[in-house]
C-alpha cells in the first residue's frame, strides 16, 4: 500500500469525476444524477484524504507520502508531499467541498452540471496547491485555480458578476506573475526548483529580498491583505453561495500556506527584516477592515470583510515566528475555513428565500426560524472568538505569540477582536433579533433537512476543535517547530 | 555540388507546381482534383524533408550557399504541415465566397516554396530570392477576393509596405556586402569585427526590413488591415506560416553574420520586443473585429518570440522556437473556430457576434475558452509553457527588465482574451450558428484543442525534438 500513488490519487479524481459529468447529458431531469455523481466524487476524495490523516506520522517533520516523477526533464519534477502543515489543508479542502455541493440546491438555477464540474476542478486544483512540492508545480496550481473561479463567479454570479470576476482574475493574475519571475529566479540562482532540496541548500542571502518581495506581491493579493484587499467583498458578494465559500474556506488559505511554506522556509533572512512591514499591513488590516465591515449594509460583504480582518490575524501570527503564532495563524486558517463557509451559507439560506442580502430586510428571524437562529449564533460566535469555539484558539495562540515578539502590536491586534465582537454581535442583533417589521419574513421556513445537514457538519467540528483542539495541534506541532529551528539556524549561520 | 536529395523537397514542390499550373490550365474544372493534389503534395515534401534532412546536423550546398541543418529542417516540417492545415480546413470557406480556383492552392505551394528557399538560406541573395517569392505569392493571397473592396485593399497595402520594407532589407544588404566583400552569411561573419558606424546603419535596415515580415512593432502598421481585409483563410495562412520562415532567417542572421555585432543588435531586439508585447496588449483592447485583435494579439505574440531572441543563447532560441510550434497550434484551433461561425453562407468576425455562444454550442464554446485561455498564458495549458520557456531563457541571461514587462504585458493582454470569453459566457444569446461543419475544420479543432489542453502531460517531447537545434 505505501506505494499507491495517494496524493496523485487526491488530485486526480475530482477530475475524473468532472470528465465523467462533462460526458453525461445536462437535461434538467438529470440534475439529480449529476449531482449524486460530484457529491460522490468528492466524499471518495474526504474518506481518501481521512485516511491520509490517519496513516500519517505526526511524529516526523519529514515529508511524507512523496511521489517524485520526472516531468520536464532536467528541469522540473513532479513532485508532491505532505507534511503536518500541508495534511490539514488538504482535509479542509475536502471537507469543504462535498459541503458546498450539497448547498447548490437552489442558489444555481442554470448549467448546474458546469457548476458543478467547475467545482471539482477547483478542488483538484486546491488539493495540487497544497501538496506541490515543487514551486513551478505549485505555481501551476496556484494559477489554474483562476480559470474554474473566473467562471464560477462570470457565469452563477450577481448583477455585478463580470466587474467583479475581472477584478479577482487581473488582480490575482498581476500579483502572480512576479512570483512566476521568482520562481525561475530560483532555478538559475539554486539550480532547482524543488522545496526539499532547496530547503537544503537555502537561497543566496543577496538575492532574498527580492524573492521574497516578488512571492508576497502574490501572497498579499490573494491573502488579501490591505490594501490589495478590495477584490474579496465584489468577488464574495457576486459569487454564487457555493462560490463564497470556497474562495472564502480555501482559495484565502492558499496564500497563508504560502507565506509559512514558502517566504518562512525559503527566505527566512528575508522575513525577518519585511516582519515590520507584514505587522504594519497586518494591523491596518485587522483594525481598518473592521471599522469597514462595522459599517456594512450588506451581509456578505460584512462577512467578507471579516475575512480580511481575520487573515490580517493569520499573516501576524505567521510572522511572529513563534510557535504559538504560526501554531495559532494555522488553527485560525483551519477554524475560519469552517467558520467563514459556515457564515456564507447561514447568508445563502435566507438569501434563497428573501433574495435579498441587506441587513435592513430582516430582523426577528428568531421568532419564526429558530434552528437556523440558533446555528448563526454559533458561527458568529465562532468568528468573534469566544472560548470554547475554534475560532477562539487561533485568536489565543497568535496574540500570546505576538506578545512574545513585539508588545505594542499584540496590544493593537488585541483591539481587533473586540472590534470583531462589536460588528459580528451587532449582525446577529440586527437579524436574528428586534422586531419582526418585514411583513414577508413571517412565511419564511426554516432550515430544510440538507441545509441543517449542511450546517451541522460545519458546527461540529468547529465545537469540538474548540474544546478540543488536541488533534489538530498535534497534527502541526513537529512540522512548525521544525520550521522555526531551520529558520533560526539559517538566520544564526547568515 | 552536394547531395542533391538534400534539395529534394524544394525540387519536388516546384516541379509540382509547374505541373499543377499546366494541368489546370488543359484541363477543366479541377480545382477540386487540384486542391487534393496540392495536399498531397504537401504532405509527400514533409515526408520528403524528414526522410532526407531530419537527422542531418550540418551541412552546406551550392558553394555555402544553401545550409541544411536541424533547425532548417524541423523549421521547414513545421511549414509544410502549417500550409497542410491551413488548405486543408479553408475548402468550405472558399467555396462559399466561389473562391476555390486552382491559383489559391498553387499560390499557397509556391509561397511556400519561398519560404523553404528562405529557411535554408545561407546566402544574402538566396535569402532575398526566397523572400520574394513568398511574398510574391502573399500579394495576390491577399486580394484574393477581389470582389471585396477591403481584400484588394488589404493586397495592395501589403504590396506597398512590403516592397518598401524589401526596399530597406536590400539597401542594408548592400551596405553589409560592401563592407564585407561577400553575401555569405559564414565569410559575412567573420568578416564584419569592425564598429563602423554604416555597418550599423547596414543591420538596421536588414532588421527593420526583416521586423517588417513578422509584424514587430513599430512596423506592425499594415498587419490589422491587411488581417482584417483577406479572406480569413488567408489570413490564418498570414498568421501561421510566414511567420515561421521569417522567424528563421531572423535567428539565421543574428546569430551567424551579426553574432560578432552582438551589442549593436541586442538592444534593438530588446526594443523591437518589449514595444511589440506592450503595443499588441494594448491596442488589442479597443478591437470589434475578431481578425483585427488576432492582428494585435499575433504582434504581442511576436514580441514574446523576440524576447526569447533577444537573449543571445541556444536556449533562447530554442524557446523562441517552441514560443512559435505552440502558437502556431493555438492560432489553428482559434481560426478553425472563426471559421465555424457560419450562418446560412455568411461568415460572422466581430466579437459581438460570439455573444452567449456558451447556449447554443457549448463545445465550440469550451474549445474557445481553452484556446483564450491558452493565449493568455495561464497554466496548465500549452501556452503557459510556452511563455514559461521564454522567460526561463531571459532570466538566464539576468534580463529582468524584459522579464517583468513581458510578463505585466500577459496581465494587460489576459484582460482582452478574458473580454472575448466574457462575452461568450456571461452575455445574451443570440441566433444560432449552421452545425454543419466539414469534416477537417472539426477534426483539426479538436486535435488542436486536446493538444492545447493536454500538452502539460508530456512536456517533454517538444523540448527533445527542439533542442538539438543550436546555431552558437
Amino acid at each position: 500500500m505505501m506505494n499507491f500513488p495517494i496524493l496523485t490519487s487526491l488530485i486526480l479524481l475530482p477530475t475524473i469525476g468532472a470528465l465523467f459529468l462533462f460526458f453525461t447529458s445536462d437535461k434538467a431531469g438529470n440534475n439529480l444524477t449529476i449531482k449524486y455523481v460530484a457529491l460522490f466524487t468528492s466524499i471518495v476524495n474526504f474518506l481518501i484524504s481521512i485516511y491520509l490523516w490517519i496513516s500519517f506520522d505526526q511524529s516526523t517533520s519529514s515529508f511524507q507520502f512523496i511521489e517524485d516523477r520526472i516531468w520536464i526533464k532536467g528541469f522540473i519534477n513532479y513532485k508532491v508531499g505532505v507534511d503536518g502543515i500541508s495534511i490539514l489543508f488538504i482535509i479542509l479542502t475536502t471537507f469543504i467541498t462535498p459541503l458546498c455541493i450539497i448547498s447548490v440546491n437552489n442558489s444555481v438555477k442554470n448549467r448546474l452540471r458546469d457548476f458543478l464540474i467547475a467545482i471539482l476542478i477547483m478542488e483538484s486544483f486546491m488539493i495540487g496547491v497544497f501538496c506541490a512540492l515543487d514551486l513551478v508545480v505549485f505555481y501551476l496550481f496556484f494559477e489554474a485555480g483562476l480559470i474554474p473561479m473566473f467562471l464560477i463567479i462570470g457565469i452563477w454570479g450577481g448583477t455585478r458578476r463580470v466587474y467583479s470576476a475581472f477584478k479577482f482574475f487581473l488582480y490575482t493574475l498581476l500579483g502572480s506573475v512576479l512570483m512566476l519571475v521568482a520562481i525561475i529566479s530560483i532555478y538559475w540562482i539554486s539550480g532547482t526548483t524543488d522545496v526539499i532540496q532547496l530547503y537544503e541548500i537555502g537561497i543566496d542571502v543577496k538575492y532574498q529580498n527580492l524573492l521574497w518581495l516578488a512571492f508576497f506581491s502574490s501572497f498579499a493579493v490573494k491573502t488579501p491583505m490591505w490594501p490589495v484587499h478590495t477584490w474579496l467583498p465584489d468577488a464574495h458578494v457576486e459569487a454564487p453561495t457555493a462560490g463564497s465559500v470556497l474562495l472564502a474556506a480555501i482559495l484565502l488559505k492558499m496564500a497563508g500556506y504560502g507565506f509559512i511554506r514558502f517566504s518562512l522556509g525559503l527566505f527566512p533572512v528575508a522575513s525577518e527584516i519585511f516582519t515590520p512591514l507584514i505587522y504594519v499591513l497586518s494591523v491596518i488590516a485587522i483594525i481598518f477592515t473592521s471599522l469597514i465591515a462595522l459599517m456594512q449594509e450588506d451581509m456578505k460583504k460584512l462577512i467578507a470583510y471579516s475575512s480580511v480582518a481575520h487573515m490580517g490575524f493569520v499573516t501576524l501570527g505567521i510572522f511572529t515566528l513563534q510557535q504559538q503564532g504560526i501554531e495559532g495563524s494555522i488553527v485560525q486558517m483551519i477554524s475560519h475555513g469552517l467558520v467563514s463557509a459556515a457564515l456564507f451559507l447561514t447568508v445563502g439560506v435566507v438569501y434563497d428565500r428573501m433574495h435579498s442580502r441587506l441587513i435592513s430586510t430582516y430582523g426577528g428571524l428568531v421568532s419564526v426560524i429558530p434552528k437556523y437562529s440558533i446555528l448563526f449564533m454559533i458561527f458568529a460566535l465562532a468568528s468573534l472568538g469566544l472560548p470554547g469555539t475554534s475560532g477562539f484558539i487561533g485568536e489565543f495562540l497568535i496574540l500570546m505569540g505576538a506578545f512574545k515578539d513585539n508588545f505594542l502590536v499584540a496590544v493593537i491586534a488585541s483591539l481587533g477582536v473586540i472590534l470583531g465582537a462589536a460588528y459580528m454581535l451587532w449582525l446577529y442583533k440586527r437579524v436574528v433579533f428586534g422586531k419582526l417589521i418585514n411583513e414577508d419574513l413571517k412565511k419564511i421556513l426554516d432550515l430544510n433537512r440538507s441545509e441543517f445537514f449542511i450546517l451541522s457538519c460545519l458546527a461540529v467540528p468547529i465545537l469540538f476543535f474548540g474544546f478540543y483542539p488536541d488533534p489538530l495541534i498535534k497534527t502541526i506541532e513537529v512540522s512548525v517547530t521544525d520550521l522555526i529551528n531551520m529558520n533560526k539556524i539559517n538566520l544564526v549561520s547568515k | 555540388m552536394g547531395n542533391l536529395n538534400l534539395i529534394l523537397p524544394e525540387i519536388f514542390i516546384s516541379l509540382s507546381i509547374m505541373f499543377l499550373l499546366i494541368f489546370g490550365v488543359f484541363k477543366k474544372d479541377c480545382s477540386k482534383l487540384i486542391f487534393n493534389l496540392s495536399l498531397f503534395i504537401l504532405l509527400i515534401a514533409t515526408i520528403i524533408t524528414f526522410n532526407e534532412t531530419f537527422s542531418i546536423s550540418r551541412i552546406t550546398m551550392f558553394n555555402e550557399s544553401v545550409i541544411i541543418d536541424y533547425m532548417s529542417s524541423f523549421m521547414k516540417i513545421i511549414t509544410l504541415i502549417g500550409g497542410f492545415l491551413v488548405l486543408i480546413i479553408s475548402t468550405s470557406y472558399l467555396k462559399t465566397f466561389k473562391l476555390l480556383n486552382i491559383e489559391y492552392p498553387i499560390l499557397i505551394l509556391s509561397s511556400i516554396l519561398g519560404m523553404m528557399i528562405m529557411i535554408s538560406s545561407n546566402d544574402l541573395i538566396v535569402f532575398y530570392m526566397g523572400l520574394e517569392l513568398q511574398s510574391l505569392g502573399l500579394y495576390v493571397l491577399a486580394t484574393y477576393n477581389r470582389d471585396q473592396l477591403k481584400s484588394s485593399e488589404a493586397g495592395l497595402k501589403y504590396f506597398v509596405l512590403s516592397a518598401l520594407s524589401s526596399g530597406l532589407l536590400l539597401y542594408g544588404c548592400s551596405l553589409i556586402y560592401g563592407f564585407s566583400g561577400s553575401t555569405n552569411f559564414n565569410v559575412i561573419a567573420n568578416q564584419l569585427n569592425s564598429n563602423e558606424y554604416a555597418l550599423t546603419f547596414g543591420i538596421v535596415f536588414i532588421l527593420v526590413g526583416l521586423a517588417f515580415k513578422i509584424s514587430a512593432v513599430p512596423f506592425h502598421m499594415w498587419a490589422p488591415d491587411v488581417y482584417e481585409g483577406s479572406p480569413t483563410t488567408v489570413t490564418l495562412f498570414f498568421t501561421m506560416v510566414p511567420k515561421i520562415a521569417a522567424l528563421t532567417v531572423f535567428i539565421r542572421f543574428l546569430y551567424v553574420p551579426f553574432l560578432n555585432l552582438l551589442d549593436q543588435w541586442q538592444m534593438i531586439i530588446i526594443f523591437l520586443s518589449i514595444a511589440s508585447m506592450l503595443f499588441g496588449a494594448i491596442a488589442a483592447i479597443g478591437q470589434t473585429n475578431l481578425k483585427r485583435l488576432i492582428a494585435y494579439s499575433s504582434i504581442g505574440h511576436i514580441g514574446y518570440t523576440l524576447a526569447g531572441l533577444a537573449t543571445a543563447s541556444n536556449e533562447g532560441i530554442q524557446s523562441s522556437i517552441i514560443y512559435i510550434s505552440i502558437y502556431i497550434v493555438m492560432n489553428l484551433a482559434l481560426f478553425s473556430c472563426l471559421l465555424m461561425l457560419r450562418r446560412k453562407d455568411q461568415y460572422f468576425e466581430d466579437i459581438d457576434d460570439l455573444s452567449g455562444l456558451s447556449r447554443n454550442h457549448p463545445l465550440l464554446s469550451l474549445c474557445l475558452l481553452v484556446i483564450l485561455f491558452s493565449l493568455a498564458g495561464i497554466p496548465p495549458l500549452a501556452g503557459f509553457f510556452a511563455k514559461f520557456y521564454i522567460f526561463k531563457s531571459v532570466l538566464e541571461q539576468s534580463m529582468f527588465f524584459l522579464a517583468i514587462v513581458g510578463l505585466l504585458s500577459t496581465v494587460v493582454a489576459a484582460f482582452y482574451y478574458l473580454r472575448i470569453i466574457k462575452i461568450i459566457y456571461f452575455d445574451k444569446e443570440k441566433e444560432k450558428y449552421d452545425n454543419d461543419h466539414s469534416l477537417s475544420l472539426k477534426l483539426s479543432l479538436t486535435v488542436s484543442t486536446i493538444l492545447i489542453l493536454l500538452y502539460f502531460i508530456f512536456p517533454s517531447q517538444l523540448i527533445e525534438v527542439v533542442s538539438r537545434i543550436s546555431i552558437i
